[in-house]
């Protein structure tokens, strides 16, 4: 049998009480710095090194830069701005990073939430089944997208398309269909590869919720003869929805900000650049360092929109903790 | 404490039907498929690598690992690995120097608004990378830093320093209130505290902390793509310059996707625990 | 705290990782990866397209260049899309971090404009072995900028029609020896099918200002069409440009290859090698692969002119070439590197060591008379030269043009623009949108380029 799985080292209910306890409503003036003072340096460190690049962003895009034509360079204005804001590839790619995120973290997180009730249980080869489930998220990401573009979206040689033709000459055709996945179906197929990387990390993080769960409590109700639903529906799910939230919070982190699937699958060809991409693209791509800038301050100030909501969700957790 | 006993028993340790354990295998296998093939891509030679339908009983070859080691070209693999290795290493180290107190004043003692401090770490983590490339690339060329492994050294560090502080914070504030009070009763110093009280209870987060940060520093694509060149490459720029618009390159890749992913793919393994634990404590605390 | 030691044990392979690859790094830290390789005293840093010339370029440069100057190169290899990018921020910003990289004649001229490369007219007409004059001038003539050279030439391709003979003989079709593209649909059509799985016609289809469009842009030029006049005026919504490009969509969406909006130059050398397509239009330096030792269709191949409608001949032309970044402060070293590596004596060492298919070729008149190289090359010797030679970039098409360029125009914008306009046209190949949509969408990022230029 596997190894055995976590130690979850003491219930939240708990610790949440004790934490409470040791919470002083408000610590003395003269230990204040004292308490900052092992604070200061990983604060200091992220001031400086994401804070203060965003100050340049901000300058730049008022300026007329374009690294191909350095004779014009100089004030330019909000023209940086009109043209970004008027720039249709700019909005569609706000639309894609919205769906790519819902989309691959609802998915991921349905899949790891099946698969962690699987995986709840003991049955044979339960280590080996998770250590192969857990490796699409150890597999380097430009790796994988490598992976599934060439070896298995590919038209002409790629799996899906051999495994087509494989499975129609068992039954003795030589037509069988063989769909250009990354032309038809272009964002889907960067979705996919990122939910295959994404479930395991949503797995692992749900698979750790229902193993802190009270057994006691579950098996008193199965006593008292609730069906495995009821079990699942009102215990087991209140019970993960704060994982639930964590592993939609850290997953939508990441996603929104993926490049290296949508930078190497499509080159954000056929409607899949984000917006990531689409910054990347004009910085990197047009050298327009200007309009480039304008765009990374317009993605800001919709983070910062969208991360307040998300935030929120955080917010929950923590006052649940300290009330 | 009585909590040790619990956690024994929410184990999972219900055994399922055969039916649900067939079901896990086959989800199982299916997700492990694409890595599966990768391997077998990898030891193909070219020509097999890229038939249609594929060669599933085709000789098995290294001459992909071989040109991964750069037999055709006479390029190592190695100063980027090392390269790679360096950044990795070095940023995670650097996280924990600055995430470990961090989360001390957080969650042992904690400073006021701390919840505050906490929306700060996380809030950077949510600005898009992107938006600071150029001011970054225009400062690392000024200060000479192009080209330099430390400076993803730096990027790295931040990068991974929010998720380092928030699972730092969940591990500490695990350690009873009530056991440090008792020991600074006892007249225990902070030293004793935290290497005989702190540090038993840390020592799983910190290596949970460290794990997630290699990862996620060994991965790191588009800083190494923007602010590197000849010397400071890391592993994943390295394998973007293996495919080529004129040639079959197929198995070569896949040989080199698996080395390279082979570090993360120990350390994963290795410490499967660590990794779920670090990264679900964030929902209890 | 029964817990503890367990604790310690299940962290202990762990911290024993990181702690050996810290020592790992410390130790190697010393040897190599530190920040020295790009700056002792003879060493240069090379930037270059992952093409299969430059790969061999890079196995008999230690071994051969390395060993008789004591020059160390440091070669960075990245896909040509990557490439670009890389080269432009590098050379724009005058980093000095490359001294040398592969330019191609689209970037030189504003490179040159821009003063970031090093002239090298000087160096080469000082340089009686290296003999200028041997180079083709078609290729040198895209390299220079008012009366000086600002790059050596590589390799250099031109386009033609590649297709299969013994398929053809069995079909009992005949290629033209200057077909126009009418011929070219009727024999797709003919060809379709010719073999179970066989298409009639490989086109790109793949974004990329470097991919779909090249192609395209020479169907565009020989039907009558340009993507902006004289004084600057887009024109991809004209009716000559909406014309070619149907004609292109049309022709590769009915005999075209399997997933041909994800086509580029490599999945057509595979489509083409496999079987899978009956002709296959693009670059001269195919013929090289497709002769090339385990190639199943070496010999069955044949070579005819780029096709043709409006114009006589519509060939592109294109060279690697190697640009010399004025910042750099190995100008010397770095023109001991470029004048051998695009040398007559590299192409005979190149020939003997590895083989006479892979020379680099394209740019020198005497290569086509070398003895090794003809025989090696037989089959598409000449029709290479033939499209090299008739070659004009000065005016490509049936009109006066703004900016230099067959398969691109150019303009800086072009990487930009080409890119964003490649991937409508990869959308209306792949079906999700239609021609004149993804033209509507392509004039006006083009009227935005033109009138930059315009007002100036």
């Amino acid at each position: 049998m596997s190894t055995p799985l976590i130690t979850t080292r003491s219930s939240p209910g708990v610790l949440r009480r004790a934490s409470a306890s040791g919470t002083p409503g408000a610590p003395p003036a003269r230990g204040a710095w004292a308490r900052r003072a092992p604070l200061l340096p990983a604060l200091i460190f992220m001031i400086v090194v994401t804070q203060l690049p965003f100050v340049g962003t901000l300058v730049i895009s008022f300026m007329r830069w374009n690294a191909l034509d350095p004779a014009d360079r100089g004030f330019g204005g909000l023209s940086n701005y009109r043209n970004a804001i008027t720039d249709p590839s700019l909005r569609s790619a706000i639309l894609t990073t919205v769906l790519l995120t819902a989309t691959v973290v609802l998915v991921s997180l349905l899949l790891g939430l099946g698969l962690a009730l699987l995986l709840d249980r003991r049955f044979f080869g339960r280590g080996v089944v998770r250590t192969m489930l857990i490796t699409p998220f150890l597999v380097v990401p430009v790796a994988s997208a490598l992976l599934w573009k060439h070896a298995i979206y590919n038209a002409t040689y790629g799996l899906l398309n051999g495994g087509l033709t494989w499975l129609w000459s068992i039954f003795g055709s030589s037509h069988a269909p063989q769909p250009d996945w990354l032309s038809n179906v272009p964002l889907i197929s960067v979705e996919a590869s990122l939910v295959w990387q994404w479930t395991p990390f949503m797995m692992l993080i749900l698979l750790a919720g229902l193993q802190s769960r009270p057994s006691d409590v579950v098996e008193a109700a199965r006593v008292d003869g609730a069906s495995t639903w009821q079990v699942f529906r009102y215990l087991t799910f209140p019970h993960l929805r704060r994982y639930l939230e964590l592993a939609a919070l850290l997953g939508s982190i990441y996603v929104v900000q993926n490049f290296d699937a949508v930078f190497t699958i499509t080159s954000g060809g056929l409607g899949t650049a984000n917006l990531p991409y689409a910054v990347y693209q004009t910085f990197y791509e047009g050298h327009d360092y200007g309009q480039a800038s304008a765009e990374g301050v317009i993605v800001v100030l919709c983070s910062i929109a969208i991360a307040t909501l998300a935030l929120r969700t955080v917010s929950s957790l923590f006052r649940e903790e300290s009330l | 404490m009585t909590t040790a006993s619990i956690s024994a028993r929410s184990r999972g340790n219900r055994r399922s039907g055969p039916a649900l354990g067939l079901a896990a295998w086959l989800c199982g296998l299916l997700f492990f498929l694409p890595f599966a093939w990768m391997v077998l891509t990898s030891l193909h030679s070219e020509q097999n690598a890229a038939t249609n339908p594929p060669s599933l009983g085709a000789p098995l070859t290294l001459q992909g690992y071989r040109e991964f080691f750069g037999a055709g070209t006479g390029v190592s693999p190695w100063p980027p690995l090392i390269n790679s290795l360096t950044a990795s290493v070095a940023s995670t180290l650097l996280v924990l120097a600055l995430a470990i107190p961090a989360a001390y004043a957080l969650s042992i003692k904690p400073v006021r608004k701390w919840t505050d401090v906490m929306f700060f770490f996380l809030s950077t983590k949510m600005l898009p990378v992107v938006a600071g490339l150029l001011p970054i690339y225009l400062i690392a060329q000024n200060a000479g830093m192009l080209d330099d492994i430390w400076l993803l050294v730096i990027l790295y560090t931040s990068m991974n320093l929010p998720i380092a502080v928030w699972m730092m914070r969940s591990f500490l504030a695990e350690v009873p209130k009530e056991i440090l009070e008792a020991a600074s009763l006892d007249g225990a110093g902070l030293l004793t505290t935290l290497t005989r009280i702190v540090a038993p209870v840390a020592a799983p987060g910190i290596a949970a902390t460290a794990l997630i940060s290699f990862i996620f520093s060994w991965n790191e694509l588009l800083f190494a793509r923007v602010l590197t060149g000849v010397v400071a490459g890391t592993a994943p720029v390295f394998l973007t310059g293996l495919v080529t618009s004129q040639g079959l390159f197929l198995a070569k890749v896949c040989a080199a996707a698996v080395c390279i992913s082979i570090p993360v793919l120990i350390a994963g393994f290795a410490a499967q625990d660590k990794l779920v634990q670090g990264l679900s404590l964030g929902a209890v605390k | 705290m029964t817990g503890r030691s367990t604790l310690v044990r299940r962290s202990a392979p762990l911290c024993a990782l990181l702690l050996g690859s810290a020592l790992l790094t410390a130790c190697s830290g010393a040897g190599g990866a530190g920040g020295t390789v790009g700056s002792s005293a003879h060493s240069i840093n090379v930037l270059m397209v992952n093409n299969p010339q430059m790969e061999d370029l890079q196995q008999l440069t230690a071994k051969y260049f390395t060993k008789s100057t004591g020059i160390t190169v440091h070669f960075t290899v990245l896909p040509e899309n990557d490439v670009r990018d890389k080269i432009t921020q590098d050379f724009s910003s005058q980093s000095g971090q490359y001294d040398v990289a592969t330019i191609s004649n689209y970037e030189t001229p504003f490179f040159a404009k821009n003063g970031w490369l090093a002239p090298l007219s000087a160096d080469a007409q000082g340089d009686s072995s290296f003999d200028q004059g041997d180079i083709l001038p078609s290729i040198q003539q895209s390299l220079t900028v008012n009366g000086q050279i600002y790059a050596e030439p590589f390799y250099g391709e031109s386009s033609f029609l590649m297709y299969r003979k013994d398929v053809f003989a069995a079909k009992h079709l005949t290629m033209p020896a200057q077909p126009t593209w009418a011929q070219v649909a009727d024999l797709a059509a003919k060809a379709d099918g010719a073999q179970p799985g066989m298409k009639g016609i490989c086109l790109r289809g793949q974004p990329g200002w470097g991919e779909v469009i090249a192609p395209l842009t020479t169907v565009v030029n020989t039907m009558g069409g340009t993507w902006f006049t004289k004084d600057w005026k887009a024109q991809l919504d004209s009716s000559t440009f909406t014309q070619a490009t149907n004609f292109y969509v049309n022709l590769v969406r009915a005999h075209g290859e399997a997933g041909a909006a994800q086509s580029g130059f490599t999945e057509c050398l595979n489509d083409m090698e496999q079987g899978k397509v009956a002709m296959w239009y693009d670059a001269t330096s195919a013929a090289g692969s497709l002769e090339g030792s385990g190639s199943p269709v070496a010999g069955k191949m044949g070579y005819v002119p780029a096709p043709v409608d409006q114009t006589k001949s519509s060939g592109w032309l294109y060279t690697w070439a190697w640009g010399l970044q004025k910042a750099s402060h190995n100008q010397g070293d770095a023109w001991k590197f470029i004048s051998w590596a695009s040398s007559k004596q590299y192409e005979q060492l190149v020939g003997t060591t590895l083989g006479w298919s892979k020379v680099p070729a394209g740019k020198r008149a005497s290569t086509y008379t070398n003895p090794g190289y003809s025989a090696a090359a037989q089959a598409f010797a000449q029709p290479t030269l033939t499209a090299l030679t008739s070659a004009d970039p000065a005016n490509p098409g049936v009109q006066p043009r703004p900016a230099p360029g067959i398969q691109f125009v150019g303009i800086p914008e072009f990487e930009d623009l080409g890119t964003q306009v490649s991937q409508q046209i990869s959308a209306a190949i792949a079906g999700q949108t239609s021609v004149s949509q993804a033209l509507s969408t392509s004039q006006s990022l083009a009227a935005k380029v033109a009138a930059q230029h315009a007002g100036q």
